[in-house]
C-alpha cells in the first residue's frame, strides 16, 4: 500500500503497455493483471484479486473499470485515476485515427485476414481469463458447481447476469460456496 | 463505416435516410454513453445497440455492426473504442472527450465507492462468502461467452487452425501463465499469416 512516486509510475507504466496488448475487450487483460499484480508485484493477494473481479463484474460500465479498483487498492484514489488514464489514454488516441482512417483500408485483402486472424486469439484469452478467475477464488467443490452451472444456465438461456450474481451471493452468506 | 463522414463539428451522416436525426450535441453524447455505462450491467454491447440504434437512431444496424467490429479488432475495450471513434465522428475531438467521460466517469465513481467500503469491511466473513460466491458466478459467465464465441470456430470444420490457435493461447496463458506480450508476439503473427495464406 505504498503509494510513491515510484509506484504510481509502475502502475501507469504495466497498464499503457498492458492496454495495447489487451485485444477483444478489457477481460482479455485479467491474466497478465493477475500475474503482474499478484505474482510479480504483490500488490495484491490471490483472494484480493478475485474479490476485486467480483466487485468490478458488479460494478456496472465497461469491465475494464477492474483496472480503477486494482489502482485504487493500491495508491489510492490518484492510483485509480492514474490506473485508469494509462489503460484508456493510448488505446483511444490510437482508435482516434485509425477510426478517422478506417475509410482508407476497409475492403483491403490484409483487413479481412487480420480480423479473423485475431478471433480465435481473443478466445484463447478469454478462455484464460475464466481459468485465472475460477482457481484464484476460495475454491471449494461448491464454489466449482456454481461457476459450472452458472456457465451453463448462462449459455441456455438469455439471462441478465445480475440474478445469477444475487444468487451466488446469497449461497454465499448462507455458507454453501 | 463509410456511410458516416468523418469530418468534424457539422458532420451529419452524408448518406444517412431522411429518418435519422441531426448529430448529436455534446451534452447528448455524455448523456448517452453514461446511460450505457450504468445500465449496461453485464454486457454494454447489448445496451450500445439499444441506445445508438433503436433509441436515438444515430446509427443503422448495420453501421453499428461495421463500426462495432473494428472496435473490437483494436486493442483496449470495445465500447471504449467504440465511445472514441463515435464520438469523434459527431463533434471531433471534444466529442471523444465527452464520449469517454460519459462512458467512464460514473463506473469510476461507484468503483471507488465499492474500493472503500471493501477497504473497510472486507475481511468481513459475511462479505468475503458473498463476494466468493459472485466470483465463482463470474468465472461461469465468462465461461458461457467463451463457448458462445466459440462454437462457430469448431463448428466449421473448413479449418483446424483456428480452434488450434484459440487453445495454445488459452494453454500459454491459463495454464502456463507466460507474460502476455511475449505470447501474442508469437501467436498473432501465426494466426494471420494463416487467415491470409487461406483467403
Amino acid at each position: 500500500m505504498k503509494s510513491g512516486a515510484g509506484t504510481l509510475l509502475t502502475l501507469a507504466g504495466f497498464f499503457a503497455v498492458l492496454s495495447l496488448f489487451s485485444i477483444g475487450g478489457g477481460n482479455s487483460a485479467i491474466p497478465e493483471m493477475h500475474r503482474y499484480a499478484v505474482d510479480v508485484q504483490h500488490w495484491l493477494t490471490d483472494r484480493q484479486f478475485a474479490d476485486t473481479f467480483a466487485l468490478a463484474q458488479l460494478t456496472p460500465g465497461p469491465n475494464l473499470i477492474i483496472v480503477a479498483l486494482v489502482g485504487f487498492h493500491v495508491a489510492g484514489v490518484l492510483g485509480a485515476v492514474i490506473a485508469m488514464l494509462a489503460m484508456c489514454g493510448p488505446t483511444s488516441v490510437a482508435a482516434y485515427f485509425i477510426g478517422r482512417a478506417s475509410e482508407r483500408f476497409k475492403g483491403k485483402a490484409w483487413h479481412g485476414a487480420v480480423s479473423r486472424g485475431l478471433v480465435p486469439v481473443t478466445i484463447g484469452l478469454t478462455a484464460a481469463s475464466a481459468t485465472v478467475i475460477a482457481t484464484s477464488a476460495d475454491y471449494s467443490r461448491a464454489a466449482g458447481a456454481v461457476t459450472g452451472v452458472t456457465a451453463i444456465i448462462c449459455y441456455v438461456f438469455r439471462i441478465n447476469p445480475i440474478w445469477i450474481f444475487g444468487a451466488a451471493a446469497l449461497l454465499g452468506l448462507a455458507g454453501v460456496v | 463505416m463509410n456511410e458516416l463522414s468523418p469530418t468534424r463539428g457539422s458532420a451529419a451522416p452524408s448518406t444517412a435516410s431522411s429518418s435519422h436525426p441531426p448529430p448529436p450535441s455534446l451534452a447528448a453524447l455524455f448523456v448517452a454513453f453514461a446511460t450505457i455505462a450504468l445500465c449496461g450491467f453485464g454486457g454494454v454491447l447489448a445496451w450500445s445497440h439499444r441506445v445508438m440504434v433503436e433509441e436515438r437512431r444515430w446509427l443503422t444496424p448495420e453501421q453499428f455492426n461495421e463500426t462495432y467490429a473494428l472496435c473490437s479488432m483494436l486493442p483496449g475495450g470495445n465500447i471504449l473504442n467504440f465511445s472514441v471513434i463515435f464520438g469523434s465522428r459527431f463533434r471531433g475531438v471534444p466529442g471523444a472527450l465527452v464520449a469517454i467521460a460519459g462512458l467512464l466517469g460514473p463506473p469510476m465513481l461507484l468503483i471507488m465507492i465499492i474500493g472503500v467500503i471493501y477497504a473497510h469491511y472486507g475481511e468481513m466473513p459475511a462479505l468475503r462468502r458473498a463476494l466468493t460466491g459472485i466470483a465463482s458466478a463470474a468465472a461461469g459467465l465468462m465461461m458461457a461467452t467463451v463457448a458462445k464465441m466459440a462454437g462457430p470456430l469448431f463448428v466449421n470444420r473448413r479449418s483446424i487452425a483456428a480452434p488450434l490457435v484459440a487453445v495454445a493461447t488459452f494453454v500459454a496463458i491459463g495454464i502456463v501463465h507466460w507474460p502476455l506480450p511475449l505470447v501474442l508476439a508469437a501467436i498473432i503473427p501465426i494466426s494471420i499469416g494463416i487467415s491470409w495464406v487461406r483467403l
